[in-house]
């Protein structure tokens, strides 16, 4: 089975070993090569590869953010110069990668393990929001939040995030009046959060603390947060513990 | 807690002071009115070791108030105040010790000594704990000094950038061999430049430089037409001496964060001059301001701030800002010459 490969990096010569050592092995077809992230999910989007190399450090989108919002299954190989980090990610979900700069025997192996994988018939699901949470330096909180809409890509930076919505497996991200849809869970981007702009107010809601215009009871045990756009969240018991100590008594 | 307590040496070794002193206390008590060496003992003894806790206090107290920075009135009101109190403290003891053995009298013709040596013991420790406190201070601020040098000389060689380059000659050697021997030598050049850095503690402005400009070479040849690097630098400037590799954090930022970031790369623009004696450095670079946020972010530029804050104190700053896609940090410090 002939392998069909993307490589994303946005270095020229990154990119030219490695077509240098595919060329060379065989079996691999080069159907694309991306500068930059954005490329990178339109080029996996438009051709289906098996199998994609990619870079972490990148112009517009890092790697992480391109296994995002691109959709499984396929193999990732990713392709780093030095990143303690996502290095111990990478062990932690199984994840292959090679170490810039890298032999041919060290890439025969990898494409031998993503042969491997492609072949499973039970792929098993890479939880990719997880491994870049997982690949984090300690104690950084997530920045920005890139959902794809179709071909779209959209960033959102995490100052323009109202509130987060559980629905189902996935998550509405409320932004300036509009909704996104991500297949995340609502746990997950709780973890990756920062703890002190915002807060889990419900089993189904995160709320951004600083759009908060007030709280006001519902029934005779919950209560419903007024954001400054209008929109109403419900709030838990404990949601609302949890908002006393954030913002003080006087809410 | 108290150094002394710090390990059970200096502790017995700071009891065994008192001890003596205890002695000399007896031999003075026993003079004017006969007491034997066995009362006048027991009596200094005890006493001696309750004051040696009791002129352990100033350790609390000094650092509460300390030399130079509280007020002086406050500063004598509340250590005199102290010292009387532990005063009263040492001549209450002695006396009690005395009733207690049925010879309070025979105590009365060497309080007037006592409280004087009370007093001047108290004062005296104070004393000796300010000297403590400025060894401590002045201890703390050398490993400070050290710890801001063994970042600086462990941020020197970013592995990032060494491994970029490795895979980056790698490619060269099939494609363009000749490419990939100079790589090897402006690699060799950088990193036998800096290897040499560890132990000086100023290198010249135009070494500094030079530095810079064979790690944008090596740089040139990954990110190719990318990178786009203008000089302007001031031949004034050029016998300065500055703290070693302190421009290189700043030009490692503006490839890291600026030029890679940038799909079609980008400018950076770097320039030295001297402005009313002073050496002023600025680097400025295009970058994306949506970019992916940057891991490891911060730094190599704190330790550019504390490195110039232990070397210069407030006659240095390092300013940063961004506008529109147009990064900046501006440095300047005292343009020192070496003295030979």
């Amino acid at each position: 089975m002939k392998l069909r490969a993307i490589i994303v990096d946005d270095e020229e010569l990154a990119r030219q070993i490695l077509r240098e050592y595919l060329n060379k092995a065989g079996e691999v077809e080069i159907v694309a090569e991306c500068t930059n992230g954005f490329e990178a999910v339109k080029a996996v989007g438009e051709q289906r590869p098996d199998l994609l190399f990619l870079d972490i450090q990148m112009p517009k989108l890092d790697g992480f953010e391109v296994l995002e919002l691109i959709d499984p299954p396929l193999a990732v190989i990713f392709v780093t110069a030095y990143d303690q980090y996502a290095l111990k990610a990478f062990d932690a979900a199984a994840v292959d990668y090679l170490l810039k700069p890298f032999s041919t025997e060290r890439l025969g192996k990898a494409l031998d393990r993503a042969r491997a994988l492609l072949s499973d018939p039970q792929p098993r699901a890479l939880q990719a929001s997880d491994l870049a949470a997982a690949a984090r330096p300690p104690g950084q909180t997530l920045e920005r939040v890139v959902v794809r809409d179709g071909t779209k890509v959209h960033i959102i930076p995490i100052a323009k995030l109202d509130y987060v919505e559980a629905q189902d497996d996935y998550i509405a991200l409320h932004s300036e009046k509009k909704q996104y849809l991500k297949q995340q869970t609502i746990s997950s981007i709780e973890a990756q959060l920062d703890p002190a702009r915002f807060a889990r107010v419900h089993r189904s809601y995160i709320v951004n603390l600083e759009r908060i215009a007030r709280i006001e009871p519902y029934t005779k045990d919950s209560r419903v947060a007024v954001l400054q756009d209008g929109s109403q969240l419900a709030v838990s018991r404990s949601g609302y513990t949890r908002l006393k100590e954030l913002l003080g008594e006087n809410i | 807690m108290h150094p002394v307590f710090r390990n059970t040496a200096t502790l017995s070794a700071y009891l065994g002071l008192w001890a003596i002193l205890a002695a000399a206390i007896a031999a003075l008590m026993r003079v004017p009115d006969d007491l034997t060496w066995s009362q006048a003992l027991s009596i200094s003894v005890p006493l001696c070791m309750l004051y040696a806790f009791v002129c352990l206090t100033p350790w609390y107290i000094c650092r509460g108030l300390p030399l130079g920075t509280a007020r002086v009135t406050r500063l004598l009101i509340n250590q005199l105040a102290s010292a009387i109190l532990a005063c009263t403290l040492w001549i209450g003891a002695a006396r009690l010790l005395a009733f207690a053995m049925d010879i309070g009298p025979k105590l009365n013709p060497a309080v007037p000594q006592l409280v004087v040596l009370g007093l001047l013991l108290y004062l005296m420790s104070v004393a000796l704990h300010y000297a403590l406190l400025a060894v401590e201070a002045s201890r703390e601020a050398a490993v400070q000094t050290r710890d801001a040098e063994l970042r600086a000389l462990k941020s020197q060689i970013n592995p990032h950038f060494l491994f970029n380059c490795l895979n980056s000659i790698s490619a060269l050697t099939s494609s363009d061999p000749v490419r990939a021997r100079d790589m090897c030598v402006l690699l060799s050049d950088f990193l036998r430049k800096t290897l040499g850095l560890g132990e000086r503690e100023s290198i010249s402005w135009r070494e500094e430089i030079e530095l810079a400009r064979t790690y944008l070479e090596v740089e040139q040849v990954r990110f190719g037409s990318r990178l786009r690097v203008e000089m302007e630098v001031d031949d004034a400037c050029a016998d300065c001496q500055v703290p070693p590799l302190v421009l290189q954090p700043l030009i490692e930022n503006a490839i890291k964060h600026g030029i890679a970031t940038m799909v079609e790369g980008g400018t950076i623009r770097l320039e030295g001059r001297i402005e009313n004696g002073r050496l002023a450095v600025r680097v400025e670079n295009s970058f994306d301001p949506e970019a992916p946020s940057p891991r490891r972010h911060g730094l190599g530029l704190r330790n550019v701030r504390s490195r110039l804050a232990t070397r210069f104190g407030d006659a240095a700053h390092l300013h940063l800002a961004a506008e529109h896609d147009r990064f900046s940090a501006e440095m300047v410090f005292p343009c020192h010459k070496a003295t030979t």
